[in-house]
């Protein structure tokens, strides 16, 4: 905020310079600046001083929302975290939750991608199909799965005795070893519409005059997926990675729309591992310490794709 | 070289039948859940065409009395229409500027702070939940539908900057030049020339930001208590952890709460790609 007097008077002593580039940029400065003031203050205005505060409060012990006395505790409450037996299980089902889905998002969002661009009859009915389950939303999604998965009258249970797979119903959220999967199926089944969009906007950026002259050098489809439409989605497969890498690590709706971290803990990823440390144990101080471990984990993850993703040339930045 | 189109024809039709089931399947099935009497819907084994419709779900959400199932959904779905419009509509006049400064002017940090953006959308909610908690409840927005608009603007904004400054980017600036040249202000060629060729991207940031309000929970769930602000996945929720055993009724619901979301995402469907296609290349 402080920038203001420095562009303006910035502005006013480049007028005396007869370089005329160099006014130009200071005054796009300036007008930059008012641009962005409203962004700023809506995105910044608002998460700035929570982030330092969480940041504070996180190095200090505060157990209860009225707690009179909080010691200042340094870096125990992440040592604290870092040793918890919860932490690392909640991390590992993160990490099983993340891969399982994204790679599932991907390839299915691969195929889907793939026959959005091809030509055929009622093209646009597939593409309002394909719509419904990114427009539903999260917690729609979720309650409609858990209905789905349901151990009384749940459809899927009555489809596989039917289909005679299986001869009792199975309880599929009930189940410490289901669970987990059946919360990735909900949201394999709402995300791979949007991952496919992604997709499919990068296929139709490849230029038709690399499949023509694929045709004429007689490459087979496998050969064509491979050299051209895999390296020309690069791009947006990194996005697509970077941005349900992220979503993923930060879960927490659906799962607690589907499962409230249960059964025995079994869906508890780290988002909602951090959300029952501060706000049902009232531990604020180790809460905050571990959203700032998650915070630091998706830094860490999308540093490593960004310097991927840098690689091809076309980025913004 | 004609079996090879036809074995195509043959494959991509059958992709798109079993994704098209695979994707209505589990949809149809909730809708008609939500009109199946409730013994046909508990019956095993389980009868999935009922003999009688059953209205009695849609009755009691849309004519339900006060303190009913009824009243806090239309309280909520009130709340979750102007929050959604509100944010979105903030959302677009911020971003647009933003994003107008990002793909046409030089200046210092700019890199940095579209990066800070972005960095923006790594900081899990849960992060900022407690501080922002006890500012709302000491400025009294608590409880309040603006309080949820301020928290779920700080969302939605990064996203529509990102989706539109990379569209504006791709509109030649010439166009730009050439009204500039003829006196027309920044401001002016942005308003006259770069957002009506900026259609498809202006429709696609509308309906992510659209979907991302509309869908945002965590927030509501913590900042919202009572129908004067509850939005409807809170409701929804609320619904299916309370009515387990009456699935129509969850049904019913969550088929009403999805319908204002699934109309935007129809009706701007085939702005998405263009308004994707160039976003999709981001920093």
């Amino acid at each position: 905020m402080t920038t203001t007097p420095d562009t303006a008077t910035g502005t006013a002593r480049a007028t005396e310079y007869p370089l005329r580039r160099k006014k130009l940029r200071h005054s796009q400065g300036f007008l930059a600046f008012w641009l962005l003031a409203p962004a700023l203050l809506a995105v910044f205005g608002v998460i700035i001083y929570p982030t330092l505060r969480t940041l504070l409060i996180s190095f200090f012990q505060v157990d209860s929302a009225l707690a009179t006395s909080t010691p200042f505790v340094g870096l125990r409450n992440y040592v604290d975290v870092l040793t918890a037996h919860g932490f690392w299980s909640a991390a590992g089902r993160t990490l099983y939750f993340t891969v399982v889905s994204t790679s599932f998002e991907l390839v299915l969002g691969l195929v889907v991608a793939g026959l959005l661009n091809a030509r055929f009859r009622g093209r646009w009915l597939f593409r309002t199909i394909v719509v419904i389950p990114w427009a539903l939303p999260t917690i729609v999604n979720a309650a409609m799965w858990k209905g789905i998965f349901n151990a009384q009258y749940g459809s899927l249970n009555a489809l596989l005795t039917q289909l005679h797979l299986i001869r009792d119903y199975h309880e599929w959220l009930g189940d410490p070893n289901t669970a987990l999967n059946m919360v990735i199926l909900a949201d394999v089944w709402k995300m791979t519409p949007l991952v496919a969009f992604f997709l499919l906007a990068g296929l139709t950026s490849i230029p038709t005059e690399l499949y023509e002259a694929a045709r004429i050098d007689r490459a087979s489809w496998p050969q064509v997926f491979r050299s051209i439409v895999l390296p020309m989605l690069v791009p947006s497969i990194s996005i697509v990675l970077v941005l349900r890498t992220i979503d993923a690590f930060k879960v927490f709706d659906i799962i607690y729309a589907m499962t409230r971290g249960g059964p025995v803990n079994s869906t508890q990823t780290i988002a909602f591992y951090a959300y029952t440390t501060a706000f049902s144990d009232q531990q604020f101080g180790l809460g905050s310490a571990l959203s700032y471990v998650i915070v630091l984990a998706i830094l860490g993850l999308t540093t490593i794709y960004l310097r991927l993703l840098r690689r091809s040339e076309m980025s913004l930045l | 070289m004609k079996t090879r189109r036809r074995r195509y024809t043959v494959l991509v039709y059958t992709g798109v039948t079993v994704v098209s089931a695979v994707i209505l399947a589990p949809f149809l099935w909730m809708v008609l859940a939500s009109v199946t009497p409730q013994r046909i819907l508990i019956a095993r084994p389980l009868r999935w065409i009922p003999d009688q419709l059953d209205w009695s779900r849609y009755e009691q959400i849309f004519r339900g009395g006060a303190r009913s199932v009824g009243e806090t959904f239309r309280a909520a779905m009130v709340n979750s229409l102007v929050v959604a419009s509100v944010t979105v509509a903030l959302a677009m006049v911020v971003g647009t500027l933003g994003a107008y400064a990002f793909a046409r002017l030089r200046f210092r940090f700019r890199g940095g702070v579209l990066m800070l953006f972005l960095a923006s959308y790594m900081l899990p909610q849960i992060a900022l939940l407690i501080p922002l908690y006890l500012i709302l409840s000491s400025v009294g927005l608590l409880d309040n539908r603006l309080g949820l608009i301020l928290v779920d603007l700080a969302l939605v904004v990064p996203f529509v900057l990102w989706i539109l400054s990379n569209y504006f980017l791709t509109i030649p600036e010439e166009l730009e030049d050439a009204a500039r040249v003829d006196g027309t202000t920044r401001l002016g060629a942005l308003w006259r020339i770069v957002l009506p060729s900026a259609r498809p991207g202006l429709f696609a940031a509308i309906m992510f930001a659209f979907l991302l309000a509309w869908d945002e929970f965590m927030y509501a769930l913590i900042f919202t208590s009572t129908n004067a602000s509850k939005t409807l996945p809170v409701a929804i929720s609320e619904f299916s952890g309370r009515y387990t055993t009456d699935f129509g009724l969850v049904a019913a619901g969550g088929f009403l709460a999805a319908l204002p979301a699934l109309v935007v995402a129809i009706a701007f469907q085939r702005y998405v790609v263009s308004g994707l296609s160039t976003g999709a290349v981001k920093g």
